[in-house]
């Protein structure tokens, strides 16, 4: 069997072989390691964010938590969009949040937020990027209030960047 | 025994009836969903395509570790079935995972731990796939793949748990108590639809690689491998 295995393949195709395992080790390693190791959390959350004040001005983050009950204005209408301010709670701390990404559809007050952007001096976190959280809820409409699709689908077109 | 019907044609037959099925019922029976309307329906097929690519995976291992222990060149041929299938679910996966995104989440794609460790699947997949073609000696094709495989497994619980260990973009468990009961029925059928199809193409798949195997070389059959051809003839 080594007879056999040492003529499976010439010393230039030995070497490709190896680059490519070290490649995808790598990879996986960077992947299940680096990137979202315990240490390196996917999104803070009001609280962490106050206690890493210093940390979050200027830095590129993540802030996660609710849409406070209350705390959009309104006036609040997805399809003549400009800008938008509003509160991310974690139900302990709350966090001010300006944005001028065009939320998705499904964006409304109690439901689960990633919004990423920067910490301002100011203590309002200016959001580059707004996603919506979904729950694990699946359930039908209660009567008389369906969805409308055409509506989700175009403040998807719209909110292209 | 002469067949011109494989037997793994059934499972096919039954897979591919048990889509068409939970298909309709999912698009045309079940209710929308409350808040994603339309777009929601595709859980039906997002789900059902998740659990079969852990599955697969799953399977692969096991029998990977079957093939270390009894060395039958058959149960290699199984592995690369099924590792195949698990190339196209979890692309599937990740496809009908952006176009969900998209309109709820707003967005295709986001470096949330279910997203990578979901990613990371198919590049293990791609990767034992790669590395098969890189050993011509079928029993040490057989060997390293099972052994890939195995190291590969590692991934399917962190898939799996990672909506658990770790914050996520992606919604966290669902669970019967969480999924409306007319939900639930198209959810099921479309998951075993699946798995049947998966059942099919991977027989499907070992056949081929049987055939190619015994076509490349009669000098790698082994006494194991000539009794079994014999067997099943």
């Amino acid at each position: 069997m080594s007879s056999q295995a040492s003529r499976a393949g010439g010393p230039k195709k030995k070497l490709f072989f190896t680059v490519a395992i070290v490649i995808v080790v790598g990879a996986i390693g960077f992947l299940a390691f680096g990137g979202i190791g315990k240490n390196l959390v996917y999104y803070w959350n009001p609280t962490e964010l106050l206690q890493n004040e210093a940390r979050a001005v200027g830095a590129k983050i993540r802030l996660g938590g609710m849409v406070k009950q209350g705390s959009l204005p309104k006036s609040y209408n997805a399809e003549k969009f400009s800008e938008l301010t509003f509160v991310v709670t974690d139900m302990k701390h709350d966090v001010k949040v300006h944005t001028r990404s065009v939320p998705p559809q499904m964006f409304r007050e109690g439901i689960g937020v990633v919004i990423e952007g920067t910490y301002t001096k100011e203590g309002v976190f200016e959001s580059e990027r707004l996603l919506v959280k979904h729950g694990n809820e699946y359930q039908p409409p209660k009567p008389g209030e369906a969805v409308d699709t055409k509506k989700l689908m175009k403040s998807m077109a719209e909110s292209k960047k | 025994m002469n067949k011109r019907f494989p037997s793994e044609h059934y499972f096919g037959l039954i897979g591919l009836v048990l889509l068409g099925i939970g298909s309709y019922v999912g698009l045309v029976v079940a209710p929308p969903d409350q808040y994603m309307g339309e777009v929601g329906r595709i859980l039906y097929c997002h789900v059902p395509t998740a659990w079969n690519a852990l599955l697969m995976l799953t399977i692969a291992c096991v029998v990977g570790v079957g093939y270390l222990i009894n060395r039958k060149t058959s149960w290699d041929d199984v592995l690369v079935g099924a590792i195949e299938v698990g190339v196209v679910y979890t692309i599937m996966l990740l496809i009908q995972g952006s176009i969900w995104g998209r309109p709820t989440w707003g967005t295709y794609w986001d470096w949330d731990p279910r997203l990578t460790s979901s990613a990371v699947m198919l590049i293990a997949f791609a990767a034992i796939l790669g590395l098969r073609t890189f050993v011509d000696d079928a029993n040490r094709r057989a060997v390293w793949t099972a052994v890939a495989t195995i190291v590969a497994f590692v991934d399917v619980p962190i898939v799996y748990f990672s909506i658990k260990w770790w914050r996520t973009l992606h919604q966290e468990f669902s669970s019967p108590q969480t999924v409306a009961a007319s939900m639930k029925l198209p959810l099921r059928m479309n998951a075993f639809a699946l798995l049947f199809i998966a059942i099919w193409l991977i027989a499907r798949r070992a056949r081929i690689e049987k055939a190619k195997r015994l076509k490349e070389g009669g000098e790698v059959a082994e006494p194991t491998t000539s009794t079994l051809i014999a067997g099943q003839e």
